[in-house]
């Protein structure tokens, strides 16, 4: 029972960050039907971004403030990451659109190479290690010598990720650009011909999926204490696998299978072993393309005329 | 009944005051020349109609008029406020701008434009031959996109809707109110929260004209509106269409088969046969056509005979 209460708070957590990729994702491949393998190395970019500013606020500024530093993070973090990917968008997806299918998929996996590439150059192929930023825990239950513990960076973790997504639900349900994100996912020239700019819709697209990713990386840069240039990759994989267990194109889809994910991870790490935890994920997949084609939460392919 | 194609006639009230100036159109896919060289006037706050048998480029020339293809050659002028005059035109055409601003009026060379601007700036609407809503969303929601233009003030993101301040509330309120008036217009209202791809095919048609309503068009291009409806629904159609043109300063433009309709509500009626203008004027000059009785009214069709008889009757 102890076991299982802290692996269930670790694999939310985990669950949580991989939810917040997975929602550009399924966003990208909804409004273009195009799965932007570039996403994942996006997040690795931003937690790059934020250990430069966190760097740069704790022994440049000296803000001691552990708080404020995660706040400044985690905007300087959206914003940048949000403008790297809408140069991406402009330059290797755009110019791509209306040529055929595999096209803009071999761009973003080009530029996936790009970004981590320029990574490992820029700053080293080498971990980059921060110092612990929230330390504290509470401690839930001891037995036996065991204990079950609820790290603060957890309950951050989790706090914002539930306040994120009831932002972006809002956003997506009840404002314009929520509309227009609806309205060109289902028919992009119908809703030109309704005086909606798509193509900056799109861009407005690739910027929030953006930003989520950058607060995953901010969240991940905190939980793990350490980045690299390679870090991208398989974050950015489950991420994918987890959109597609929830439904590609599915918001609450990406959510709910990111915290499956993140789960299923966690518990086979605790209960099995931990070297076939990437295994267990990827296993997921295959199981799920097999008899559940459109996921969870996925609707059924409907063929447009 | 007035005689076909008098030697000179009377100035046309479409070429007095139009609002849309087609001139030596042409649309060539590959070897295919699908329209070629048409010219017609749609007046201000007229119905035109487009007859013609099918095939014989009507819906070529709607997807020129409102963005969809890029035409080959010709000039698509839509004059807001006041006509310009043919000097104004050709010194827009020859410099490189889409549009013109004076002081009666602004000028929009639709063939210039992209195709989100067709509709936000120069305020064409269309609705398609095979219908096109917004299946997944509400009712409601198809008409609040179609005002995504006036809610956003021509951005995605607007500040006062983030801050949620009185301005917003009250611009979001009116595109609600206006959404609810057409709503109302097409006897929708009670169905406002269901999903638009539920509703009876006949719904749907009127929803769409509704939607394309909603942007506030200067010129609402309608194709094939009538297709597929029952007599009850057809007729439905035609008074939605009266009140468009008797309460709003929106005027039409027709893809139309049937004759009912298009006698009916038309004040001007332009057919096309394998992508060329035969004939031009009022629906009283184009029935007594002998090339548009030849070419499409024809003799051996039953249903369009019965069809103009009805209209005759």
């Amino acid at each position: 029972m102890d076991i299982f209460l802290q692996q269930l708070i670790n694999g939310l957590t985990l669950g949580s960050i991989y939810g917040l990729i997975a929602i550009g994702y399924t966003m990208v491949f909804g409004i273009i039907g195009m799965v932007n393998f570039a996403h994942g190395d996006v997040f690795m970019v931003s937690a790059f971004i934020g250990l430069i500013c966190v760097l740069l606020l704790t022994t440049v500024i000296g803000i001691s403030s552990i708080f404020l530093i995660l706040a400044i993070t985690l905007v300087v973090a959206m914003v940048f990451t949000g403008l790297v990917s809408w140069a991406i968008e402009r330059v290797a997806y755009r110019p791509l659109r209306g040529s055929f299918r595999l096209a803009p998929m071999i761009s973003a996996i080009g530029m996936s190479i790009f970004l981590s590439n320029f990574v490992q150059v820029a700053q080293g192929p080498r971990n980059k290690p921060l110092p612990p930023m929230v330390p504290d825990v509470i401690v839930l239950m001891e037995r036996n010598g065991y204990q079950v513990t609820l790290a603060y960076k957890q309950i951050i973790i989790m706090a914002v990720t539930a306040g994120l997504l009831f932002g972006f639900w809002w956003l997506v349900q009840k404002t314009p650009l929520g509309r227009a994100q609806r309205a060109c996912e289902q028919d992009r020239k119908m809703a030109a011909l309704l005086g909606i700019n798509v193509d900056r819709t799109i861009s407005l697209t690739f910027v929030i999926g953006a930003a989520l990713a950058a607060v995953a990386g901010v969240m991940y840069l905190m939980y793990y204490g350490v980045v690299n240039f390679a870090d991208g990759f398989v974050p950015g994989v489950k991420a994918f696998t987890a959109a597609v267990l929830g439904g590609i194109g599915s918001l609450p889809g990406a959510v709910l299978g990111g915290l499956l994910i993140g789960l299923i991870e966690t518990f086979w790490s605790a209960y099995f072993s931990i070297e076939y935890k990437d295994v267990a994920a990827f296993s997921i997949l295959v199981v799920v393309l097999i008899f559940m084609p459109q996921g969870l939460l996925g609707r059924p392919e409907v063929e447009k005329v | 009944m007035a005689e076909a194609a008098s030697p000179s006639p009377a100035p046309k009230s479409w070429d007095l005051n139009p609002l849309l100036k087609v001139d030596h159109l042409s649309m060539r896919f590959g070897g295919l020349v699908a329209v070629g060289d048409v010219s017609f006037r749609a007046g201000r706050g007229e119905v035109t109609a487009v007859i013609g048998p099918n095939g014989a480029g009507k819906t070529t020339v709607f997807n020129c008029i409102t963005g969809f293809y890029k035409p080959s050659t010709g000039r698509l002028a839509l004059m807001q406020g006041c006509p310009a005059t043919d000097a104004e035109l050709d010194a827009l055409t020859c410099g490189g701008l889409a549009s013109a601003r004076t002081a009666a009026g602004t000028t929009y060379l639709l063939e210039r434009l992209a195709d989100h601007k067709v509709s936000s700036r120069a305020k064409v609407a269309r609705t398609f031959q095979n219908i096109r809503l917004f299946a997944g969303m509400t009712v409601l929601e198809n008409l609040l996109v179609a005002q995504h233009m006036s809610l956003t003030q021509a951005g995605l993101i607007n500040p006062a809707a983030l801050l949620n301040l009185p301005s917003w509330r009250r611009q979001q309120k009116q595109a609600v109110d206006h959404a609810l008036y057409w709503l109302d217009k097409i006897a929708l209202t009670a169905r406002a929260d269901d999903p638009a791809g539920d509703l009876p095919y006949g719904d749907q048609r009127r929803l769409e004209i509704a939607r394309a309503m909603c942007t506030r068009p200067a010129l609402l291009c309608l194709d094939e509106p009538a297709a597929g409806l029952n007599p009850r629904e057809s007729l439905e159609l035609n008074t939605l269409l009266l009140a468009i043109r008797a309460e709003h300063e929106t005027s039409i433009l027709l893809i139309e088969h049937d004759m009912s309709v298009v006698m009916g509500i038309s004040d001007h009626v332009v057919v096309l046969e394998y992508g060329r203008k035969i004939a031009d004027g009022t629906p009283q000059e184009v029935r007594n056509d002998p090339k548009v009785i030849a070419s499409y009214l024809g003799v051996e069709d039953e249903e369009e005979v019965e069809a103009v008889a009805g209209v005759h009757a």
